[in-house]
């Protein structure tokens, strides 16, 4: 849709900050509350059941490392892009985001063979309460994430083309938020053992 | 209206590099067999690096004042949840009340409450 | 930026059901849930009938089985909050109002407002493919508690359940990209010179609510998928058998429910604030009290939620606070009610339909604050709690919310949203043909609930305990007065496609009202403003002696009324 077709209301500002990126404030202030339910429900969950230690021994903790690795590498060209467009090298954003999502990929390949693994062994969604809120919790993240990496070829399409750079660091904010909750479920579920 | 805020573009590697490092690290303690070494290389650490995500990459340091507390807000909300529910998910007892009959029903909670 | 462009005539398919233009997404929103509402009154009128003469035909229904029973009562209940009062009180009315009363021509995000409807009409059908399914729609409350809610052959409607589950979990998601919307534009979009405290009050509310209901879904949603995996995928969150904690979806779900009681209503108390103030001829006494309140009551909203679980078995000393907490909260909303009632002191009252209706609201609403005082307090609540009490408790709340303040908003915004002025006559005898049988249907169940009826049960007959032939003339009552409400909405309903011909043309201000909305024609234009707006004043400067007419509109400058407002 070309710039034009927006309405009056999209282009003011009242409160300084641009519609875009307040919106997704607003997107990631509601999405932190989803995650918070789901992490706050497992924590209890975890504390009082001392037994799931054994189950949480069996997750690998290289590949949660090294997903960890990756999201922080793409976190990093997600803010190189929103640096590319700020100086209005709207190609230079969208090779980064591409980046990125391909980082998205990778992360989702990693995963992908790590769950492989696991149900390999025997440990699949019903196989416990600690195996239950493992691919849960993941299972929402990587949602997330491939989520993430479609707007984030759509906002690169654009950006090619040096339209609509406002929208890189938007999908960036959303990226790095998604970075973090990784951040967290790292030590929940690979390292707290 | 100004609806442009700057954003002076540190030297996003070195903050990338800082993040690693830390990941090193919190791998590295949870070898350790020291309970609360482990837990403060997987929650200090993640603190730590959630907090360098937020600040350098997502630049809520130099966002409008109320967009973090905003945020702050959101996990405020959580920690009230947590708050509520966990004298009756985390606790299977009480100083002056147990669960008797759901524990020969349930094994599970049986076991949670021995543990303790 | 350029200013809207003209568009070409469209197509009937591309006006009425791609239209990113707010009025017609309102227009979706209002329709859709005056339909599900006609199916949530036909389950109440069905269910009714089988608690009125047990056992008998129904007709129009045919016997109700107790199976059946259970599924009429989840889905009156979960149609009623889900699919009639959020997408009338907050979707239809705040995407009609925002762009209209804060001056622009669109909500910030028209697509992702268009995208919103589409996901809550998805969730609609999703809803009502449950009716088709075998085993019918799911049975086990409003409420979904586990395990009943999470094991088939607990419920028995195992298909229903995760269909329902489905649905809701759209129904969040489309409220979740509307209310951003929402709260986005009005922070965003003003119109020049209208600060903070230039909102009208309604904005102000529906803004506050999409924020509540923002902050207050998630966990349900995160619970929502660990139901769904309990009943499809045999894992055990919630389910003791299997190491899960029951109470766990309890707090999840009143985490969640209790907010959604003030989501739905604040907008009600925005509506009945903007009804008063053009009806009595007065400024809002207090407007800057009522927004601290509503910021008050928005805070507690989060603090009450474990009073719904007295009875469940949660830790006594978490009842203690929860109690004091509930008590609490009734102190701001207190404090509303009386600045309105404040607000209708020395006023120059009008009692045309829309303000029959505010006061309405007012007078019926304060009979369910004050009841709920009842359940608040763990004590008592563990007596009433699960009888019919809690019925009429609730209907107290929710009707004058999402029944009566909606009527009183569709009477006042009426002739803006169609051009034409509904019938007054009829819209009297509408009023008075609702409101005294809502009391008579609902006064009896104070009465039987006190006495000891449980709620959800199918037929009294069949309980020893629970028989009380005595108490079966007031359950009678009850829906006898049901019978007369429901057949009074024909009224409304003939009103209401009468007039949208033959109603009296409204021009643009038919009830010298001073907010922005007003000041376009009716219905409002593609764009709504030929002349984008600028604001220069409060949205209640009312009863101003001296001037031509007795109110100034936000949009006129000082200096066209001298000095009078200075």
């Amino acid at each position: 849709m070309s710039a034009s077709a927006k309405p009056i209301a999209n282009a003011r500002s009242g409160t300084g900050i641009p519609s875009a990126r307040l919106i997704t404030w607003w997107v990631i202030a509601s999405e932190i509350v989803i995650f918070g339910g789901l992490l706050a429900s497992y924590i209890m969950h975890r504390v009082a059941h001392p037994e799931w230690a054994e189950s949480a021994s069996h997750t690998l903790t290289w590949a949660g490392a090294l997903n960890t690795f990756i999201l922080l590498t793409s976190s990093l060209c997600a803010v190189l892009a929103h640096q590319a467009a700020d100086s209005h090298d709207g190609p230079k954003a969208a090779k980064l985001l591409r980046l990125t999502a391909l980082g998205g990929l990778i992360f989702l390949c990693v995963k992908g063979y790590e769950w492989t693994l696991d149900i390999r062994e025997g440990f699949v969604l019903s196989s416990g309460g600690f195996w239950s809120f493992y691919y849960t919790l993941a299972g929402l993240h990587g949602l997330h994430v491939l989520a993430g990496m479609i707007i984030m070829l759509i906002v690169a399409a654009d950006a090619a083309k040096n339209e609509e750079l406002q929208r890189v660091e938007c999908i960036g904010l959303y990226w790095h938020f998604v970075d973090i909750v990784w951040i967290f479920l790292f030590p929940l579920l690979y390292i707290a053992k | 209206m100004t609806t442009e805020t700057h954003v002076d573009h540190t030297n996003y590697v070195k903050i990338w590099a800082i993040l690693v490092a830390l990941l090193i690290v919190s791998v590295l303690g949870s070898m350790s067999h020291v309970r609360e070494i482990v837990l403060i290389a997987a929650f200090g650490v993640a603190l730590v690096k959630a907090y360098l995500v937020a600040k350098n990459f997502m630049h809520i340091n130099v966002e409008k004042r109320w967009v973090p507390y905003l945020l702050i807000v959101c996990l405020l909300f959580i920690a009230i949840l947590f708050a509520g529910v966990a004298p009756d998910v985390l606790k299977h007892n009480g100083l002056h009340w147990s669960k008797n009959p759901a524990d020969v029903l349930v094994p599970s909670a049986a076991g949670a409450t021995k543990n303790e | 930026m350029s200013t809207h462009v003209e568009h070409a005539e469209p197509g009937i398919f591309r006006k009425y059901f791609w239209s990113t233009d707010h009025k017609m997404i309102a227009m979706q929103y209002l329709f859709t849930g005056m339909a599900m509402a006609l199916i949530g009154g036909y389950f109440a009128y069905v269910f009714r009938m089988q608690l009125g003469f047990p056992n008998q035909y129904v007709p129009g229904y045919g016997i109700v089985t107790p199976g059946r029973y259970n599924a009429l009562v989840t889905m009156h209940g979960s149609i009623m909050i889900f699919w009639v009062a959020m997408p009338v009180l907050i979707a239809a009315f705040g995407n009609f109002l925002i762009p209209l009363m804060v001056g622009c021509d669109d909500m910030a995000f028209p697509r992702i407002n268009r995208l919103s409807y589409q996901i809550f009409l998805l969730s609609v059908l999703v809803l009502l493919s449950s009716f088709l399914v075998k085993g019918g729609p799911f049975g086990g409350a409003w409420t979904a508690y586990p395990p009943l809610s999470a094991v088939g052959s607990y419920n028995l409607t195992p298909a229903g359940a995760t269909l329902w589950l489905v649905a809701v979990a759209l129904e969040f998601v489309a409220f979740l990209l509307g209310g951003i919307n929402f709260t986005v534009t009005t922070m965003n979009s003003r119109a020049p010179g209208m600060k903070m405290y230039d909102i009208p009050l309604v904005i102000w509310m529906i803004v506050l609510a999409s924020i509540i209901f923002m902050c207050s879904a998630g966990p349900l949603i995160a619970g929502a998928v660990m139901l769904l995996f309990d009943q499809t995928m045999s894992t055990g969150f919630f389910d003791p058998t299997r190491g899960g904690d029951p109470l766990l979806w309890q707090h999840l779900f009143w985490f969640f429910g209790h907010p959604e009681v003030y989501v739905v209503l604040l907008p009600a108390m925005g509506i009945v604030a903007e009804i008063i103030a053009v009806f009595a001829r007065k400024k809002i006494f207090g407007y800057k009290t009522v927004l601290y309140t509503t910021w008050a009551v928005g805070f507690l909203s989060f603090v009450v939620w474990a009073h719904h679980q007295f009875v469940a078995g949660i830790d006594p000393r978490m009842a203690n606070i929860f109690s004091i907490t509930t008590l609490l909260i009734s102190v701001p909303i207190t404090e509303m009610v009386f600045l309105y009632i404040a607000t209708l002191y020395g006023g120059s009252i009008h009692l045309d339909t829309p303000m029959l209706w505010a006061l309405g609201f007012i007078a019926e609403f304060m009979v369910g604050g004050v009841t709920g005082i009842f359940l608040g307090s763990s004590g008592t609540d563990i007596y009433l709690h699960d009888t019919y009490f809690v019925i009429a408790h609730f209907h107290y709340t929710f009707v004058p919310i999402a029944i009566i303040a909606v009527y009183g908003g569709l009477t006042f915004w009426y002739p803006k949203m169609f051009g034409r002025m509904l019938n007054e006559t009829l819209g009297k005898i509408h009023f008075w043909g609702t409101v005294i049988p809502f009391n008579v249907i609902f006064i009896p169940l104070f009465i039987t609930g006190t006495a000891g009826d449980q709620r959800r049960v199918y037929s009294y007959a069949l309980f020893a305990e629970q028989s009380r032939p005595a108490l079966q003339h007031l359950r009678l009552t009850s829906t006898i007065a049901l019978l007369v409400m429901l057949s009074f909405q024909l009224i409304f309903i003939f009103n209401f496609f009468w007039s949208l011909r033959n109603g009296k043309s409204a021009g643009a201000n038919p009830w010298r009202s001073a907010t922005l909305e007003w000041t376009v024609p009716s219905p409002p234009p593609h764009g709504n403003f030929a002349v984008m707006p600028t604001v220069y004043r409060g949205p209640y400067e009312y009863g101003l002696p001296g001037g031509a007419d007795d109110y100034v509109p936000q949009n006129v400058p000082d200096q066209a009324f001298g000095d009078q407002n200075s």
